[in-house]
């Protein structure tokens, strides 16, 4: 006769509280503190964030985060829809249906073609989804060179080698290239020019 | 389409499909206490449970109190997470020093997580604390698909048993659905995921100085843990506001594939547990091609929508292909739209795009798939039980035809079931049509809208869609997070969160009591080319019917607009 008084609703709070409990300790503690103190043995760097540090030590920022370029000298970072923040990272929401992208791509398209460098390409007007694409695909790097050679008074074809060594090329995915590590690498080709 | 875009589909479906009926034999026999590998080293840790639980595991349940143990456990789950996003401020494992939430936003985060739809009207980074992520989010990442494979396995069993009372024991499934699939799954997912750049760290927020000198917070946190089980679970809640656009979420190509393999891993592979539940894997392989039909179907069309230039872009002096407004370069278009489809096939929602950008038929695909109930693979249970029914009223419609009482598996269809059926039939339409013409009706909800035109539309009906299906990805320019938004969209996902798993539990309860007449000559069968298009057409017109109306105004509306 036992099976009567399991039809009322208390005789389940036992079982629910104490699996919620059980299952918070195994899957809310356990299993992150168990991939943490792994994932940080076996893969510290990128368990950190892939934090780029200079000589001094100092965080210049993470690979996979993009930052604002503005300078000529340097190869811009796709339009972020958040400016870049990272708390909290955004993105458009806005279809092409909406007039206020096409104007805002109309604007942007304009500024960046002065060069009479058409067509431009479209990932240079359109903000990416997360607003910290840390990549370009290739054409919207190339598109920049000629603008970085001339800031940093470097042979368009010396970065041209750079981009092409930094190429990230998948079988499964379009060929990209990391804007930071891009323009760290085209930095210090600079410095070496530079010493004597 | 590159190359690079035919592989990476390729690739996709190898992955989905090659381990699935491996994987499904191992799931049910975790679920029916056999012998795995696993069992020597967490068979200990199960026993301990059910000990200090007070659980039986011999002991089975009648389905009502099978319905009884998930609705309380439901509703502790769901006052475990609002109470942690209320008091989070008050919490350890809160360096960034986050205050807790306003109320109906935790109402709608803790119904969200504990129905496994992972509706997020708020940011990760900026709202949560590592706790509550950890010890809240996560923990109804592991328990909420567990529910839906519990419930799954349960109606198996009605299908089999024969004059049987019991369905099986809530606690145990439960329990064995978290220990024996989704914690190792997800251990070896995370891993990889770190490999490629997601963060796994308990440490604060770095400071960084950017090249050119600005200031840069690098927000850091456990994430690849939560984000493994996220898509594992067909949950879908971002670690990071932008989900896995996010390049600390998303950070390679191969953690794209992966992530997107994911999703569909569990519920492709629990089509083969049911396959050996009921002895009969060709009644898998007719559910895994109608699924398939109607997937190819939707991702054909939202490819070539995708990969088509705006037409609003036309006379503008920029390159002409696919938009990539909401995109990600590492990704383009291919796989953002391929995400879009599985990620609305399987009720998970987690986006690496953002579909409030995608062009107007790519979106339609995407908030169709979840208008069919998510039975195109679907949610970690939930996505085949829903698919079982639409079985069921395509056994009933072909049993009208014929004249003959309708039979599944050798269990008669009778007046109670057939109710059951219609009952589970018009909660889609009341989530989506009635919430979404409420939401429209009056001025203060719909000022939630920010788009001009049908696609302002789409996004209230994207927002209802995602809710009631248990979905969770959204339009993300709706200004989800007020009061109104907040209540409506808690009610419509546990809508449509109960409303299945009840009908689904009575379903299994009343077919388990029923005597299994032999497979003969004049059966009806249920696995051939004939029966999957029926099936086919049955989802497609009484799920998919139903919304053609709001679909003309939002995204058709939005196409044909655009395209004069």
């Amino acid at each position: 006769m036992h099976d009567t008084n399991r039809h009322n609703g208390f005789s389940y709070l036992r079982p629910a509280l104490a699996i919620i409990v059980l299952m918070t300790l195994i899957t809310g503690f356990g299993y992150p503190v168990l991939v943490s103190a792994i994932g940080q043995a076996l893969f510290p760097e990128q368990a950190n964030g892939s934090l780029i540090r200079d000589d001094q030590g100092v965080v210049r920022g993470s690979i996979l985060i993009a930052q604002r370029f503005e300078g000529e000298e340097w190869f811009h970072s796709r339009p972020s829809a958040g400016d870049f923040a990272t708390v909290s990272s955004g993105a458009s929401n806005m279809a092409a249906s909406n007039p206020a992208l096409v104007e805002r791509i109309a604007k942007d398209a304009a500024r960046l073609s002065v060069g009479a460098q058409t067509p431009v390409p479209l990932a240079l007007v359109t903000t990416s989804g997360s607003g910290l694409d840390p990549d370009l695909p290739v054409a919207a790097v190339q598109f920049q060179t000629e603008r970085v050679a001339r800031a940093r008074k470097l042979a368009p074809s010396v970065i041209a080698g750079e981009v092409d060594r930094l190429t990230q090329r998948s079988p499964i995915g379009p060929d990209v290239v990391n804007v930071l590590q891009l323009n760290l690498a085209i930095s210090a080709l600079g410095n070496e020019d530079n010493t004597p | 389409m590159a190359w690079q875009d035919y592989c990476l589909i390729v690739a996709f479906f190898a992955l989905v499909l090659i381990p699935a009926p491996w994987l499904g034999r191992f799931v049910h026999r975790a679920m029916e206490g056999e012998r795995t590998w696993l069992k020597p080293i967490l068979g200990p840790i199960e026993y301990g449970i059910y000990r200090c639980a007070g659980v039986t595991p011999e002991r089975e349940q009648s389905w009502k109190q099978y319905a009884g143990s998930v609705l309380v456990f439901s509703a502790l789950s769901l006052l475990t997470v609002f109470s942690l996003l209320i008091a989070q401020g008050a919490l350890p494992l809160n360096p960034e020093g986050l205050p807790g939430l306003e109320w109906t936003l935790a109402f709608n985060t803790a119904a969200s997580f504990m129905t496994n739809t992972n509706w997020q009207a708020y940011s990760g980074e900026a709202s949560m604390s590592y706790l509550t992520q950890m010890a809240g989010l996560a923990v109804q990442n592991f328990v909420s698909p567990a529910v839906g494979l519990a419930v799954i396995v349960a109606l198996a069993r009605g299908i089999t048993r024969r004059t049987a009372g019991t369905i099986g024991n809530f606690w145990v499934d439960l329990t064995r659905a978290v220990l024996y699939c989704l914690v190792p799954l997800s251990m070896i997912l995370a891993f990889f995921l770190i490999w490629q750049g997601v963060p796994q760290s308990l440490d604060p927020y770095v400071h960084a100085t950017t090249l050119e000198g600005q200031e840069q917070t690098i927000p850091l946190g456990p994430a690849a843990s939560q984000i493994a089980i996220k898509q594992l679970g067909t949950n879908g809640g971002g670690f990071f506001g932008v989900n896995s656009a996010h390049p600390f979420e998303n950070p390679t190509v191969w953690s794209n594939l992966f992530q997107l393999v994911s999703i569909l891993l569990i519920p492709a592979a629990l089509l083969f547990t049911f396959g050996h539940y009921v002895k009969d894997l060709r009644q898998s392989r007719a559910l895994l091609a109608s699924m398939l039909v109607v997937f190819v179907i939707g991702l054909g069309a939202a490819l070539y929508a995708e990969h088509e230039p705006a037409p609003s872009y036309a006379n503008l002096p920029i390159e002409q292909a696919g938009s990539l407004e909401g995109k990600e370069s590492r990704f383009g278009v291919t796989a953002s739209v391929l995400w879009a489809a599985a990620t609305t096939a399987a009720s998970n929602g987690s986006v690496n795009a953002m579909h409030d950008s995608l062009s107007p038929l790519a979106g339609m695909v995407a908030m169709f798939n979840m208008m069919l109930s998510e039975v195109i693979f679907g949610g970690v249970g939930a996505g085949l039980y829903g698919m079982l029914l639409f079985v069921m009223i395509a056994v009933f419609l072909a049993g009208l035809m014929i004249g003959r009482t309708p039979e599944y598996l050798g269990k008669k269809l009778e007046a109670r079931e057939v109710r059951l059926l219609v009952a589970t039939l018009v909660v889609m339409p009341i989530g989506v049509l009635v919430f979404c013409a409420l939401a429209v009706s009056f001025a203060s909800p719909a000022s939630a809208i920010s788009a001009p035109g049908p696609h302002g539309l789409s996004q209230v009906l994207y927002a209802y869609t995602s809710a009631t299906a248990n979905n969770g990805s959204a339009f993300g320019g709706f200004g989800a997070n007020t009061p109104y938004h907040n209540l409506m969209q808690g009610l419509a996902i546990l809508l449509g969160r109960f409303g299945y798993i009840l009908p689904v539990l009575a379903i299994a309860g009343s077919l388990a009591a029923k005597t299994r007449s032999p497979l003969g000559p004049n059966s009806f069968p249920t696995h051939g080319p004939l029966f999957v298009t029926l099936l086919t057409l049955t989802i497609l017109l009484v799920g998919g019917l139903t919304f053609l109306p709001a679909l003309a105004l939002g995204p058709l509306a939005e196409h044909f607009a655009s395209a004069l």
